[in-house]
């Protein structure tokens, strides 16, 4: 079983990454990911986020949605709890743990209308229909897999970007035309895990 | 006349000038990830485009009624009640497109191009304006989302409107299913589409040389070539604070002179 669990979170984290497989949160991926300590923060923040709204939306869909027939009503239902959620976190982050809201706050509002998110939820929802083993901790994993693996992406490509950022480029590629070719060979390096954890687990 | 004329305009300027994806950098999750086929760029364009003008005349009908406080969660309602609608539509009646675009199909809810429109525009201009509008960059969107999806699936599938059938039964034509173009070549020009171009890396790369070719085509007429706005123009920035501090990129660009300079400086004084 741990096996399980474990294949399913080395997935979400390499084969499957988030950003740079499914093109989910490329927004932040681009836009915050110059300097290495707004990447990390973003990040973690991401990580939080995805997990507590895997953690309070599961819920909601299995004991209220679905017994109910409302399974239509997911779309409006999740991005709803997501941006109630953030901000209430946001609200007692900043009361009562001012170090961590100093740290992860001011990425949160970005966070409600980040794809990655509600995409994240979406998907766990989907497979947790599918297929009878995909329960609560197989949509947990999930979620912090895919956190973990659009840090691992945000960090590796603000790595990149630094490398760049001396480099004499074309005119026209400057600015976003050079920074998505490069998305592109950074994409290219993760194809490389494809099959990685079948074999592994397999 | 000039009532016509400015709503003409509010239309066009969606579809070059203002392109979402090209000049405004909106909505790149979605347009890197269904430009895979020709098709499926149609239907997720088609489905964003519905959205957005159903939503923009929604919203510039509520928009005297919605406090100004509340009006992004307000706002965030009244689309995913349309992305519901069209994804109950889709699910109905074109069951293979709703496969293909998969999750970016409920993900519309969070496209920037529709809550932006819905900030910048919809929410302080008349209706007419407002559908007009919704309608130019919807269309823009389209156009962008196919300019990318037929390199792609030309390149790395070696068709075109490959799957068309599942569109076109919508009007009980079911014969035309694409034109295979590689697999027809004669024998000694016989080669294998480029797979990666309808892998993940392949979309970055398409994106980043359309929109190279887009800076080159707005340097020739004297505009400035599209920077990641994407922050500025997304409706959180009046919360967002790496705006304010000038930490997301971008920024610098569409501010002149001083402004980027005393970035840098705060930048470097941190």
């Amino acid at each position: 079983m741990t096996k399980y669990y474990f294949s399913i979170l080395l997935t979400a984290v390499l084969t499957n990454n988030f950003v740079l497989s499914k093109f989910l949160g490329i927004c932040p991926f681009l836009g915050v990911s110059k300097k290495l300590k707004t990447a990390t923060g973003m990040s973690l923040a991401v990580i939080f986020v995805m997990a507590m709204s895997t953690a309070v939306t599961y819920p909601i869909n299995k004991y209220l949605l679905e017994p109910k027939g409302l399974a239509y009503l997911q779309t409006i239902v999740f991005i709803l709890v997501i941006a109630a959620l953030v901000q209430l976190v946001e609200t007692v982050l900043k009361k009562y743990v001012p170090s961590l809201y100093s740290a992860l706050g001011i990425y949160l509002p970005l966070i409600t209308t980040n794809c990655a998110v509600l995409g994240v939820v979406l998907l766990n929802v989907q497979s947790a229909s599918s297929e009878a083993s995909f329960r609560f901790l197989a949509s947990m994993f999930n979620s912090v897999g895919g956190g973990v693996g659009f840090m691992l992406a945000m960090i590796m490509f603000a790595g990149v970007r630094s490398r760049m950022e001396s480099c004499d480029i074309p005119k026209s590629l400057r600015g976003l035309p050079i920074t998505l070719i490069a998305a592109s060979i950074v994409s290219v390096s993760f194809l490389g895990f494809g099959g990685i954890v079948e074999n592994i687990f397999g | 006349m000039a009532e016509k004329k400015s709503l003409f305009n509010e239309f066009s300027k969606g579809l070059i000038a203002e392109n979402p994806v090209l000049r405004l950098v909106l909505g790149t999750c979605p347009t890197l990830a269904v430009s895979t086929s020709m098709v499926n760029a149609i239907g997720m364009g088609l489905s964003a485009s519905i959205v957005l003008v159903c939503s923009n005349i929604a919203i510039s009908m509520l928009r005297r009624v919605i406090p100004s406080k509340v009006r992004i969660p307000a706002y965030i309602v009244v689309i995913a009640s349309f992305v519901t609608i069209v994804q109950m539509l889709v699910k109905a009646f074109v069951p293979a497109l709703d496969s293909a675009l998969g999750v970016f199909l409920p993900l519309i809810v969070v496209n920037c191009i529709i809550l932006g429109r819905a900030e910048a525009f919809a929410g302080k201009n008349s209706v007419a304006a407002s559908a007009a509008d919704g309608l130019g960059m919807g269309a823009g969107f389209t156009a962008a989302l196919l300019c990318m999806a037929t390199v792609r699936e030309f390149l790395g599938n070696g068709t075109l409107f490959s799957g068309a059938d599942s569109l076109l039964s919508l009007f009980g034509i079911t014969s035309f299913t694409g034109i295979e173009i590689f697999s027809r070549l004669p024998e000694f020009l016989k080669i294998e589409p480029i797979l990666i171009f309808i892998l993940a890396p392949g979309g970055f790369f398409m994106f980043g040389i359309l929109m190279a070719l887009a800076n080159k085509i707005a340097e020739g007429k004297g505009k400035p070539g599209a920077e990641l706005h994407g922050c500025e123009s997304c409706p959180m920035s009046g919360s967002c604070s790496l705006i304010k501090d000038g930490e997301a990129d971008g920024i610098g660009a569409r501010r002149s002179g001083a402004a980027a300079t005393a970035d840098m400086t705060g930048g470097g004084a941190q």
